[in-house]
């Protein structure tokens, strides 16, 4: 029996697995994907909001806040990607100015610090870039900036190594109650669909540990479950109760510039809010790219991260009221991702009111990323009085990232080079990512096991060539890491093969 | 700073372009092992090798070879010669100054420092990505620049699908469609967003319409649909504005979409450096001497500007070899000019006629993109000066206008110029010595008078 | 009637366009717009016998890569290149090969030789 069971390896998911890993438990996250951070997670614009925009009350504003106090010290223990580049909220009209008077007025209410109002001739002081036409602006000086990518995967590694077992590829089809437990199916989506269908349909049962299976189809049996599903959130609720939820995914597109853009902002740079979001922001990302975006809008397919032109296009216009002169010569490549907006508004942070032990973190769109560590600490806490277990005293809650070859010194480079001949054969030209790098990043914890799993954990492939020069090399590689043939290689998702067969 | 080692001339690169900058170097006087070739591949010969199509050699060997060929014969002169060479080795930094400190790295050497007089740039390029084209849609796996296609049919002998769109004519899109054809997949379009093909039209004709490909101009992909794998991709036709036309769209399915959208200098380490750069090259800013704006760092080849033949690369490093051995050989003759320099940071005593001799600006005008190089001292040229360039359009019947000083100096008419081709002048020492108060030097291209 | 044909000449970069008349019987009777006697036969050839020169890969066993790249020593005609693709990927040579070796001759019992145009060395 599995004491708790995660739907879900995202930034949501990986956060509350850690912080359920603090206990003597058994924990298990399934994730339809191939690796962590597939979902939600991985297209995002990577802010650490400093918490101004929640309403005062609402579980987002105090997940937000917390998140945001707990971030600088999380990427110290965790070893991500973090800086505190403040942010400015900007306005161009005595309407704006009132905006952000609300929400100076809002964001002191939920106990965010330092806020202040400044001119648009200071503002351009800190950010010479910006539009003259902006007259006003809110300076947030705890507003940063994270690497969502990493700030996944190091939760989801560190969960990993005290104790919490990840299962991928693994789609979740099906929740029962029954009696004190759940009864979950999943199936096994990184089996080859051509693959003929299994002859053994009746499973091994249900073992000791929790859970039988087949060629396809797993079942575990868990006392409690946690649904961190992302835009799915809303299935999974709706399997066990009758207090139905509705998440919309809402699609933002992104385009991203080259590192030679660095400078081009320091802080990021928010418009006045909508409904429908806090719009199109222009910020620095953690490694130097400018990132522009995102748009809003409100789609039926829960799939459908493609990018459109009307989007693209949006993205530049609404920027562009932010910074005339952005350089979108220096575009490397452009994304959208789904956020998941549950009706209410609000984060849902509770267990269901009509099915015990099926505990929802549903409806986390931004500021979910931010709140991320938060969310992890109330739903473990949640769970940790309904169900209690010993202190895992063995816990220990840091984690090594691997090294980076492109940011060290001279000294260092040379030092990770007289240790590991790897680190001085350069397989990303663009991101100067090496050898060592990569097999570090596939043989870690929770390794990376795609070329998209590499991308996330060392930044092969994230420069301007795209992968170009370092795609051969990479499959190579993770070829001979992983024992497999270069032709059963995919970018990220099961069946997104790179190859497909032999010339001759 | 001491550095680990020590070299004349350090070139980095070892394709063609290094290739040739080194035997040249050797011919003209700088020992062999006071020169260090530095390449990143396992091999020497550099994108030549997974070039294995023909039509490399026909002005250098006056024969037609492939690219490993074509690479090999460097690659002997090199080796006959003992010019010393790193492979799987990556420069990681160079420092400007009298001498230069190169950083590089490799698994046997671990991470070392070479002191170098000169440094020849010959990294080559790399294609323009799909993010970089905006194009919109799903970012399945399937989608490859031709490059990429290139390396994992020839080298690999892996396809990468069956069933192709290709977006952009370049010279290796055309190949590829070629290739791809040959090993039994089916390429369904060739769509070109210029109103003209952006490769050679002998490829065009042996690559596309040997085949029956369809070749469309004026047409781009607006949308990649699958999720996993490439599933199709709708193209469409442009207007002058460059933006798709409504109701225009074709959609092709296809498991595979390969970008031949343009090649970009690699020049990471010439920005490092602190060299000039070019904005319509995206290369460095040369003199006569393929000098750049950093003393002692020379240029040649696809990492100076993007060129359409092999045979001008060899042909242009030749000539970045032979001015590098000139500007060792001149230190090494007069030490005080050397110091001189270093420490003033610019050239000294003999030099001092150079540094006081303002050169002659050459001027990109009319249709001109761009010229290589964009300035000539007269004393430093050769008795023949190559200027190369591009166009930015298709003319017929037009002529190549060489202005001294603003006064039409020559005009030279061309049955066509094409941006896919590179062009070149030839310029003669003696008439710039002529020539009363050479300032600038303007390339331009007459169009035909309509009739 | 004569026959006229506008080719583009691909002896070399620059692509003339070249004019061919051919005569009822479909002899040459004019060539025109080409620079260079490359270019008048490559005309007089491709309306008559268009030929071309075939590069791909053949597979290598206990190369240390695992195809080495191969082109035809002369000119097929150019209706015959994908029967040649077909006898080049049936071929099979063992590391190492060097540029020139000959891997399948007289293809197609057309008088041209396949021959390897890299060297690769056999894994130690």
């Amino acid at each position: 029996m599995i004491d708790v069971l995660v739907i879900g390896a995202g930034v949501t998911g990986s956060a509350i697995a850690r912080e359920l890993s603090r206990r003597q438990r058994n924990v298990v996250v399934l994730e339809r994907g191939l690796d962590v951070c597939e979902g939600t997670t991985k297209a995002n614009s990577g802010i650490v909001h400093a918490g101004h925009d929640a309403k005062p009350g609402s579980m987002k504003a105090k997940m937000n806040v917390r998140g945001s106090e707990m971030m600088e010290e999380l990427s110290k223990e965790l070893d991500f990607p973090y800086r505190r580049n403040t942010s400015l909220v900007i306005g161009f009209s005595d309407e704006d100015r009132k905006t952000l008077e609300d929400l100076l007025e809002q964001g002191k209410e939920n106990g965010v610090k330092g806020l202040e109002i400044i001119s648009g001739d200071e503002a351009r002081v800190k950010e010479p870039d910006l539009s003259d036409k902006v007259t006003c602006a809110l300076l947030c000086p705890t507003g940063g900036i994270v690497d969502p990518f990493l700030l996944n995967i190091a939760l989801a590694e560190n969960a990993n190594t005290n104790g919490v077992e990840f299962r991928f590829g693994q789609e979740v089809t099906d929740i029962k109650k029954s009696g004190d437990h759940f009864t979950v199916t999943a199936v096994d989506v990184s089996a080859e669909k051509t693959e003929a269908a299994p002859d053994n349909n009746s499973g091994e049962g249900i073992g000791s540990e929790g859970y039988g299976s087949n060629a396809f189809t797993t079942t575990y049996e868990a006392r409690a479950v946690v649904n961190a599903a992302g835009v799915y959130a809303d299935v999974f609720h709706n399997m066990v109760s009758e207090n139905k939820l509705k998440i919309t995914a809402r699609r933002g597109e992104y385009l991203l510039m080259d590192r030679k853009t660095q400078g081009f902002v320091n802080a990021t740079i928010f418009q006045c809010p909508t409904k429908m979001g806090k719009g199109v922001l222009v910020t620095p990302t953690t490694h130097g790219n400018l990132l522009i975006g995102p748009t809003s809008v409100d789609i039926d397919d829960k799939e459908c991260t493609a990018t459109t032109a009307d989007g693209l296009d949006t993205v530049l216009e609404k920027a562009g009221l932010s910074a005339e002169h952005i350089p979108t010569r220096q575009v490397i490549t452009s994304f959208a991702g789904l956020r998941a907006h549950e009706a209410g508004g609000d984060f849902i942070l509770s267990e269901a009111d009509d099915c015990q032990g099926f505990f929802d973190a549903a409806g986390i769109e931004s500021p979910g990323l931010t709140a991320s560590p938060a969310i992890g600490e109330y739903m473990a806490e949640l769970i940790n009085e309904k169900y209690p277990a010993p202190v895992n005293k063995s816990f220990d809650g840091h984690r090594v990232g691997i090294p980076c070859m492109s940011t060290a010194s001279a000294e260092e480079r040379k030092e990770l080079v007289s240790k590991n001949p790897l680190y001085a054969n350069v397989v990303c030209r663009c991101e100067l990512v090496t050898e060592g790098e990569i097999v570090d990043a596939i043989n870690r914890p929770l390794g990376a096991k795609t070329l998209d799993g590499i991308k996330r954990r060392v930044r092969a492939g994230m420069g301007r060539c795209q992968a170009g020069f370092c795609t051969p090399k990479q499959m190579d590689i993770l070829a001979r890491e992983l024992g497999i043939d270069q032709g059963d290689i995919v970018k990220s998702e099961p069946g997104a093969h790179m190859l497909e067969g032999r010339t001759k | 700073m001491t550095a680990d080692r020590k070299a004349k001339i350090v070139i980095i690169g070892g394709g063609p372009a290094g290739l040739a900058a080194a035997s040249s170097a050797v011919k003209n006087g700088t020992a062999a092992e006071d020169i260090l070739i530095i390449e990143r591949d396992h091999v020497l010969g550099g994108i030549l090798n997974q070039c294995i199509h023909n039509g490399f050699g026909l002005h250098t060997f006056n024969e037609e070879l492939t690219g490993p060929e074509y690479a090999q014969r460097f690659i002997n002169i090199v080796e006959e010669e003992k010019v010393p060479f790193l492979l799987d080795t990556i420069v990681v930094d160079v420092s400007a100054g009298a001498t230069k400190i190169i950083s590089v790295m490799n698994k046997t050497d671990g991470f070392f420092t070479i002191a170098a007089d000169a440094v020849i740039l010959a990294m080559g390029c790399r294609e323009r990505p799909r993010g970089a084209l905006n194009i919109p849609g799903y970012r399945p796996a399937g989608i490859y620049t031709a490059g990429t296609a290139q390396r994992f049919v020839n080298i690999e002998g892996r396809m990468p699908g069956h069933e192709v769109v290709i977006l952009g004519s370049g010279d290796i899109g055309l190949i590829m469609a070629r290739r791809m054809t040959l090993e039994g997949a089916k390429v369904k379009v060739v769509a070109e967003l210029m109103p003209y093909s952006g490769g050679l039209k002998r490829n065009i004709v042996q690559c596309l319409d040997d085949f029956g490909i369809p070749l469309k101009l004026s047409h781009t992909v607006i949308d990649i649909k699958g999720k996993e794998r490439v599933e199709a991709v709708t193209i469409a036709e442009v207007g002058p504005d460059r933006k798709p036309v409504p109701g225009t769209e074709e959609t092709y399915t296809c498991d595979t979409l390969l970008l031949s959208c343009g090649l970009i200098p690699e020049n990471e380490l010439s920005s490092q450096l602190g060299v000039e750069m070019n904005r319509v090259t995206s290369g460095p800013v040369v003199n006569e001497s393929l000098e750049t704006s950093v003393p002692g760092v020379f240029a040649c080849g696809n990492v100076l500007h993007v060129h359409d033949l092999v045979d001008y690369v060899s042909e242009e490093a030749t000539a970045a070899g032979k001015c590098a051995a000139k500007y060792v050989n001149a230190g090494q003759e007069s030490e005080v000019y050397r110091t001189d320099a270093e420490s003033a940071g610019k050239p000294a005593s003999e030099a001092d006629k150079h540094a006081a001799d303002i050169p002659i600006e050459i001027i990109a005008r009319d249709g001109v993109r761009y010229t290589v190089p964009s300035t000539i001292h007269i004393d430093r040229m050769e008795d023949l000066q190559k200027i190369r360039f591009r166009v930015g359009a298709v003319y017929r019947d037009a002529s190549v206008v060489i202005d001294f000083n603003d006064k039409v100096f020559r005009s030279q008419k061309k049955r066509i110029l094409a941006p896919g081709e590179m062009e070149q002048v030839i310029l003669k020492k003696s008439d710039l010595e002529a020539a009363p108060d050479l300032k600038t030097i303007t390339i331009r291209i007459e169009e035909a008078p309509k009739d | 009637m004569n026959k006229i044909t506008e080719l583009t000449c691909i002896r070399c970069p620059i692509g003339c366009q070249i004019t061919v008349t051919q005569d009822e019987t479909g002899k040459v009777i004019d060539i025109k717009g080409n620079s260079c006697p490359n270019g008048y036969k490559y005309a007089g050839n491709e309306v008559v016998n268009p030929t071309r020169i075939v590069t791909s890969t053949v597979r290598v066993e206990g190369g240390e890569l695992p195809v080495v790249s191969v082109k035809t020593a002369g000119d097929i005609p150019k209706g015959r290149m994908m029967d040649c693709m077909r006898e080049i990927d049936k071929a099979n040579v063992k590391a190492p090969v060097a540029i020139g070796d000959v891997i399948i001759s007289n293809c197609l019992g057309l008088g041209v030789n396949i021959v390897a145009t890299r060297n690769v060395d056999a894994t130690l």
